[in-house]
């Protein structure tokens, strides 16, 4: 690989031609015949040429301290040659990948120790404690398995493959994926004396020794990290930037530990002071925190000049070429050259150089941070196209960037261009709030569950589910909080109710309707789509910068999103989700989520977005076209959320720490893996996708999908192939081509970004990339089919590229950084830009009809805005919504009523026996169900009223009567069609079972309270419901019976005024009835009752002087009228008058002496006068009197008072009142008799 | 009627060890004279209820119940006519209503055959001229009247406490020309869990220090004092169902609550002491 770099230096082979060699197999025939001999010679390095350069780069820049997060390289081929690798060597790690996670900076004293481990790769991927909390994080996916974390979490992987030096180990054979030798499985990281007790989010101390430095992966995959120990760096730097003549060997765990207690050392004299300047304290380096001034950058001093500009070339040409796995990360890595601080001092040895190195490689690339600058300015101006649309806030900060503007004025001016031109994107961040999903009668009622249990059941679950949800909302932030203790013993016990399958499937639903309604919007995703804290921090004012400082200690590592490739996460909301998943651990569970994700994603991936728009790009079709832009995003972040779980759901059974430890056992479970189906055809997905130009909405969802495989996935055939189309599009979607037939520039700034972050997924093998070349001819893509597609529309904006991808937002804080330490700018603006999209999804494609009308829809609909089809669409399906709504109202509910009339017969005529339920409704049923036929003419004409006034409601005014004249009869069609499928087929089956609920429902009431049911009046029409409350006058009645059924204090009684007041009232609120019901009503005319027999018996104890405690008879008898008239003419209720002859009622007469029966007397007559009871009714009751016992003269008492009233003629008035009038007292009454 | 903790606090300590009587409400209406008599006494039968739940066990062994049986045995075999039940409930501390459930059931045990039914037994309390044995009935009725916590007829009052608030509510709702589907239609309709009503148009209240409204989608009527016992027994049976299928609602505790109660706010349960004068609706056309 050197030798190509070299000749390119030398000038024996033009840039171009190394580019068409590096991208193509073949030679192509502008090639000189020079170059061709000079570049064929090296065929075989052909493909190792980029993971070279880049490696090379990354390992020219390592003395360059940039104040970001390291950039990790991520290719196979190192340039390291491993002669000295000791055999048993255990596997590393990922190398490239571990850096992949900025270490965080810390001056706490505990940060030390890791990093060591952190700046050779080892990974931290929490940053902060904040993350440390309890259980499963927030973010990161493989919390929940254990181990996962130490193959994050460093150590490296050694590369078997070809290096320059060595040319006895390069190979040109493609290399064999399960070699275990080549391909060491990853995540067997040799451990630290801290041992792997439990998954830890910390990083294990993986062994420090210089033998590390011999591993060339380690060294140049990764520029050096920010908080980079100072006697650390020497060792990175004892190497020569080729990576010959390092110092074999291994040290012992010994010189281990001897050396992290000196590094540790140095911390501890450091962050007692982290302001003061590092230089100051000796140390030759420059720490983030230590100094913040950066060594000016000076054109003038750029060493070989030439040089830098050809390989600047080079490598913009890969990038250009998609040569590079991820776009971001070089142009991450690029920034960080730019905003490097300062060179580190370099032995003397590396500075004396002699004058014929000068053109080779022999000399380092960068000499100093001129020539960093100088070189990244020069790639970025090759990729100013991609910078262009970055965010503002990015532009801004690179045009304001004073090295940039030093090294090229002219580039410094295109982007002030380009800020100036771009559109500042301000919307309301969403509240983050939970929202439950909403009942809905036509899903979740009764009649949607196999069993009322089940029903039941699943109404207990909806509560336990946001019970769970909100508990996890309140404490998921609380340390030491932990989602599984905390609820999983309630999820499971929740899940383990769950046994029908039907309740499964609600329960699913639910679940996904939740999970799409919070995580959608990126507050619900959590952290903000653009990084924030540089603009605090600009906010705040620089003069501070003490208070920065430390702020910016305090933001910088909780709000990173981990660096320029975090790994695939769950944050926010979405946390809640995959820990309920997890600690579900239900497999019946799983398969519904599954089976109901890739329905859902089937179904939106399919869904009819927008159309080719006809050129007139006029203000009316911009307004059109928002709604097509935020529909496709809401549409892909959906989709984005689905596949993330369906992969999350899918590749759960299978996920595991490290790959299998033998090749045996790796080849036996890729035969059995092999023959398991996959959970949803991707590759289908994708063809399609791809041959209906719509890779735009595809691949990004099925990124998300695929970064949450396991470790045997992508060596599948099956993925192999998905892997192989994606990396072909990646290679195809070239930037600069432009024109008829090319993908919109930021489709494919979105596909590069997702693609090159999935490439750096740990999962996926790293040298997928650089090796699957070859067989890339294998999967040729099928001729496209569609002409036009969502990928030739402009259907991805900024704010979709940044919310999808937030991690390019870390080249506006490495930027912000840059400002912030060097010269502490103030002003800037804040700006958050999240989606302010959450409508519910448009409509779905209708059915469509058959035959010719069907070819003149479509045809009509070509030449028209797309927003006529979607509201043509829109309203037919409505409007059939609609019919069948209103049928079931009407039609449908007048042959219920009929149904139930029917049955109402039937119940007179034959009584209560009137047969079997199922028996009645099947007669019901064959005189009804005939008569649904109708639905359909109804149907028909409602969809003809309805459908034309609201197309012509939501058209514009403008649009031509014959256009507007064939939508409407479109709609007309299409609502019709729907409509009319739906009721043929289910009039009959709703028409049984509305009829069957009635059924039930007439036998039901049929039961119990049959009196109750009867006519009820209501108020009379002037009522002002000023009438004392029932519930009062139940309390006041109560009152009364209390007192008299005593004990009572001397003083207490009621007043006759009181009695006669509360009849009063009971009169009115018996009359006004609003506030009456009719248990009330039933108490109120028992407690009537109650009172009747008091003031009969004379039982009620009356205030007023001592002597006379009892009731006058006169105002006794007055009271008892107006008793017998409310219970005439008031109450409503059956009134139990029978009560009154009770035998407990009747024998509170026993307890007064002298007993008096003249008011008994007048109150059953006065009962037979008025109606209210028979005479025999009367006579049953005191007939069955005599069977309770009495005392001996009270019986005899009873049995005159029987007498009399029997005695008594059918006509009693003129009796009764001779009766009163000749008898002055009880005494006269008896002897009477 | 909205208490703080500490005054809440203050009114139930008063109450521990009060029998339910005609009697003990009066002193406490003296001794809180400002507070209102509906909030005092359902607070007073919160409070009361709180504790027979803590005693219930204790009453209903078999042994304890043996001995009331024989105690009321002794006590009208000397007087048929004294308050012999009623006296013996206010002794052992328990609700007179729930003293003559004991007897009778004890009673009905040795006379019947059978064992005798709930529904047997409930309907007997609720008319005790059914009860065979006149003494014992007239005892049971004095036990049920003289009750202000438990029996039938305090049930009846305290259901047509909340029938006639739910009734009060929908005037309002009515008279504020907000459309809601009630109790009964929800039901109609299948859902599964039913507050009193669902606005059909959600609207916003505002709170006086509060920028921001809250936003109702149902209201739940309670005609009772909300403490927190059984307001989190509330929360957890009506009102987060409500929420998880409804969204944010408003519950009307007519008798007040504790004011700290009124934490969830934010989370979408109002809590108010009448209905809310502040509230905007949405607005159909826009000027």
């Amino acid at each position: 690989m050197a030798a190509v770099l070299e000749s390119l230096l030398r000038e024996e082979v033009s840039v171009a031609a190394a580019v068409r060699w590096i991208a193509h197999s073949t030679q192509s025939s502008e090639d000189d015949f020079g170059e061709a001999a000079a570049l064929s010679s090296l065929r075989p390095l052909r493909k190792e040429f980029v993971p070279f350069l880049l490696n090379f780069l990354r390992e020219q820049s390592s003395r360059v301290l940039p104040q970001g997060p390291p950039t990790p390289a991520k290719a196979p081929g190192s340039s390291a040659a491993l002669p000295g690798r000791p055999g048993g060597q255990p596997r590393g790690g990922r190398g490239a990948r571990s850096q992949l996670f900025p270490p965080t900076e810390s001056s706490s004293a505990a940060a030390p120790a890791e990093a060591p481990s952190a700046r050779r790769g080892g990974r931290r991927r929490g940053p902060g404690p904040a993350r440390e909390r309890g259980g499963r994080g927030p973010g990161s996916l493989e919390e929940g398995f254990s181990g996962e974390s130490l193959c994050w979490a460093g150590g490296r992987r050694p590369r078997a493959l070809g290096s320059p030096g060595s040319p006895s180990l390069m190979r040109s054979d493609p290399p064999n994926l399960s070699n275990l030798e080549e391909f060491p499985p990853v995540g067997s990281v040799p451990l630290g004396p801290a041992g792997r007790t439990k998954p830890s989010r910390r990083i294990n101390p993986t062994p420090v020794s210089e033998e590390r430095s011999l591993s060339k992966p380690k060294t140049c995959f990764t520029s050096p990290p920010i908080n980079c120990v100072p006697s650390s760096q020497p060792l990175a730097l004892n190497c020569s930037p080729w990576g010959h003549g390092l110092p074999p060997g291994c040290r012992s765990l010994q010189e281990e530990r001897e050396m992290l207690r000196k590094e540790r050392s140095k911390h501890l004299q450091q962050s007692p002071a982290p302001s003061c300047p590092t230089s100051e304290s000796g140390s030759p380096l420059p720490s983030r925190t230590g100094n913040l001034t950066a060594e000016p950058a000076n054109p003038a001093k750029v060493s070989f000049r030439q040089r830098l500009e050809l390989v600047a070339l080079v490598y913009s040409s890969c990038i250009a070429e998609n040569l590079v796995p991820n776009l971001f990360l070089e142009l991450f890595f690029v920034l960080q050259l730019l905003t490097a601080r300062r060179m580190v001092a370099a032995k003397d040895s590396d500075l004396e150089l002699s004058p014929g190195a000068l053109d080779s490689l022999e000399s380092p690339l960068f000499q100093s941070v001129h020539d960093c600058v100088f070189f990244a300015v020069q790639v970025l101006e090759h990729q100013f196209q991609v910078l262009s649309c970055l965010d503002k806030g990015t532009l801004k900060l690179l045009a304001e960037n004073e090295r940039l503007l030093c090294f090229s004025p002219a580039l410094q001016g295109r982007l002030r261009a380009a800020y100036e031109g771009s559109v500042a994107k301000v919307s309301l961040a969403m509240p983050p709030s939970v929202q439950a999903v909403s009942f809905q009668p036509e899903t979740d009622n009764r009649a949607n569950f196999s069993s009322d249990r089940a029903f039941h059941t699943f109404k207990k679950q909806r509560d336990v589910f946001y019970e769970v949800l909100r508990e996890w909302e309140d404490r998921h932030e609380e340390p030491g909080w932990d989602f599984e203790k905390g609820l999983g013993s309630r999820i499971r016990a929740m899940m383990g109710q769950l046994s029908a399958a039907c309740s499964h499937s609600h329960f699913v639903r639910l679940f996904q309707k939740q999970l799409l309604q919070m995580c959608q919007s990126p507050g619900g995703a959590g952290g903000t789509v653009l990084g924030e804290a540089p603009d605090v921090l600009s906010m705040l004012g620089a003069d501070k910068l003490g208070r920065l400082r430390r702020l910016q200690e305090r933001l910088a590592a909780p709000q990173s999103s981990g660096g320029p490739c975090p790994p695939p996460s769950f944050p926010g909301c979405q946390g809640f989700f995959r820990d309920f998943i997890l600690s579900a651990s239900s497999f019946q569970f799983n398969q519904h989520l599954m089976d109901s994700l890739s329905l859902k994603i089937r179904e939106l991936n399919g869904l009819l977005l927008p159309q080719p728009e006809p050129s007139d790009e006029d203000g009316e079709s911009d307004v059109d076209w928002q709604g097509e832009r935020r529909q496709f995003a809401v549409v892909l972040l959906s989709l984005r959320l689905l596949a993330k779980f369906l992969g999350f759901v899918a590749f759960l059974p299978y996920r595991g720490s490290e790959p299998p430890p033998t090749r045996e056992l790796q080849d036996s479970i890729l035969a059995l893996r092999s023959q398991v189906p996959p959970a949803l055809d991707v590759r289908a997905l994708l063809q399609q996708g791809l041959r209906a130009r719509r890779a735009v909405l595809t691949v990004p969802w099925l990124v998300e999908f695929l970064s949450l495989a396991d470790h045997i996935v992508p060596m599948l055939d099956y993925y192999r192939s998905v892997f192989s189309l994606l990396l072909h599009l990646h290679r195809s979607l070239v930037l600069s081509k432009a024109g008829e037939g090319e993908m919109c520039f930021l489709n494919k700034l979105l596909l590069l970004a997702v693609l090159g972050w999935l490439f750096q997924i740990p999962t996926v093998p790293e040298d997928l990339f650089f090796l699957e070349e070859g067989q890339l001819d294998a999967f040729e893509v099928d001729a496209i089919v569609s002409e036009h597609g969502l990928d030739d529309m402009p259907v991805v904006d900024q704010h979709l590229l940044y919310t999808c991808c937030p991690y390019i937002g870390e080249l506006r804080k490495l930027l912000a950084s840059w400002v912030s330490g060097s010269s502490g700018r103030s002003g800037g603006f804040v700006r958050k830009i999240t989606p302010t999209t959450t409508t519910v999804l448009g409509a779905r494609p209708p059915r469509t009809t058959q035959g010719l009308q069907a070819q003149l829809a479509q045809a009509f609909f070509h030449n028209q805005p797309p927003s006529l089809r979607r509201t043509v669409e829109f309203v037919a399906e409505r409007i059939g919504s609609n019919c069948v709504k209103h049928i079931k109202a009407t039609l449908v509910a007048d042959l219920v009523r009929q149904a139930e009339s029917l049955l109402q017969e039937q119940l007179v005529t034959q009584g209560q026996e009137c047969g079997d339920p199922a028996q009645l409704l099947e007669i019901l049923c064959s005189q009804l169900c005939p008569h649904g036929a109708q639905a359909l003419t109804q149907g028909r004409e409602f969809c003809q009223r309805k459908s034309p006034g609201a197309v012509r409601a939501l058209l514009p005014e403008e649009t031509p009567a014959a256009v507007l004249s064939s939508a409407e009869n479109i709609a007309v069609g299409l609502a019709t069609e729907k409509a009319c499928t739906w009721l043929s087929a289910n009039v009959t089956a709703l028409i049984r079972r509305e009829v069957k609920a009635a059924v039930s429902r007439v036998l039901r009431a049929q039961g119990p309270e049959p009196a109750a049911r009867g006519e009820r009046r209501g108020c009379p029409r002037a009522c002002e419901h000023h009438a004392p409350l029932p519930s009062h006058l139940i309390s006041e009645i109560k009152d009364v019976l209390s007192l008299a059924s005593g004990p009572r204090d001397p003083e207490e009684g009621v007043s006759p005024e009181h009695l006669e007041q509360l009849l009063g009232q009971l009169g009115q609120t018996l009359r006004c009835r609003q506030f009456l019901c009719p248990p009330a009503e039933q108490y109120l005319a028992k407690c009537s009752v109650e009172l009747a027999s008091l003031l009969v018996a004379d039982q009620i104890p009356v205030l007023g002087p001592p002597a006379q405690h009892r009731l006058e008879r006169g105002q006794a008898r007055r009271l008892l009228h107006v008793l017998l008239s409310l219970w005439k003419d008031d109450f409503q209720v059956p009134v139990p008058l029978q009560l009154l002859l009770s035998p407990r009622n009747v024998g509170l007469l026993a307890d007064t002496r002298p007993r008096e029966w003249d008011l008994l007397l007048f109150l059953l007559r006065e009962l037979v006068e008025k109606g209210l009871m028979g005479r025999t009714e009367i006579e049953t009751c005191l007939d069955s009197l005599r069977e309770a016992q009495w005392p001996g003269d009270f019986s005899e008492e009873l049995a005159t008072l029987f007498n009399l009233f029997l005695a008594e003629p059918q006509m009693p008035e003129p009796q009764l009142r001779a009766c009163e009038l000749v008898r002055p007292n009880r005494g006269t009454v008896l002897a009477q008799s | 009627m909205i208490l703080t903790k500490a005054q809440y606090d203050e009114i139930a300590q008063c109450l521990v060890s009060v029998p339910p009587t005609r009697q003990s409400l009066r002193k406490l209406k003296q001794r809180f004279p400002s507070q209102s008599q509906a909030t005092l006494l359902s607070i007073f039968s919160q409070e009361y209820q709180k504790h027979i739940k803590r005693t219930h066990a204790k009453h209903h062994t078999s042994e304890a119940i043996e001995s009331y049986y024989q105690r009321y045995l002794n006590g009208v075999g000397k007087n048929g006519a004294a308050s012999v039940l009623l006296e013996l409930a206010n002794e052992v501390d328990y609700a007179p209503s729930l003293m003559a459930r004991i007897v009778l059931e004890r009673f009905l045990q040795e006379h019947e055959e059978t064992p005798p039914s709930k529904s047997v037994i409930n309907s007997m309390l609720r008319d005790p001229s059914q009860i065979p044995d006149g003494v014992l009935a007239n005892q049971v009725y004095q036990c049920i009247v003289n009750d202000c916590c438990y029996g039938p007829l305090v049930d009846c009052i305290k259901h047509a406490i909340g029938y006639e608030h739910e009734v009060l509510l929908r005037d309002l709702l009515l008279e504020k020309n907000l459309s809601f589907l009630d109790e009964d239609q929800l039901r109609a309709k299948g859902y599964d869990k039913t507050p009193d009503f669902i606005l059909q148009v959600p609207i916003v209240m505002l709170c006086p220090l509060a920028v921001e409204g809250h936003i109702i989608h149902w209201i739940e009527s309670k005609a009772s004092f909300g403490d927190e016992c059984s307001h989190h027994a509330y929360l957890h049976d009506q009102f987060w169902s409500y929420w998880n299928r409804f969204g944010p609602g408003l519950v009307i505790y007519w008798y007040g609550f504790i004011q700290e109660l009124d934490c969830n706010r934010e989370r979408g349960i109002l809590l108010k002491a009448c209905f809310p004068t502040d509230i905007v609706t949405l607005c159909h056309s826009i000027a």
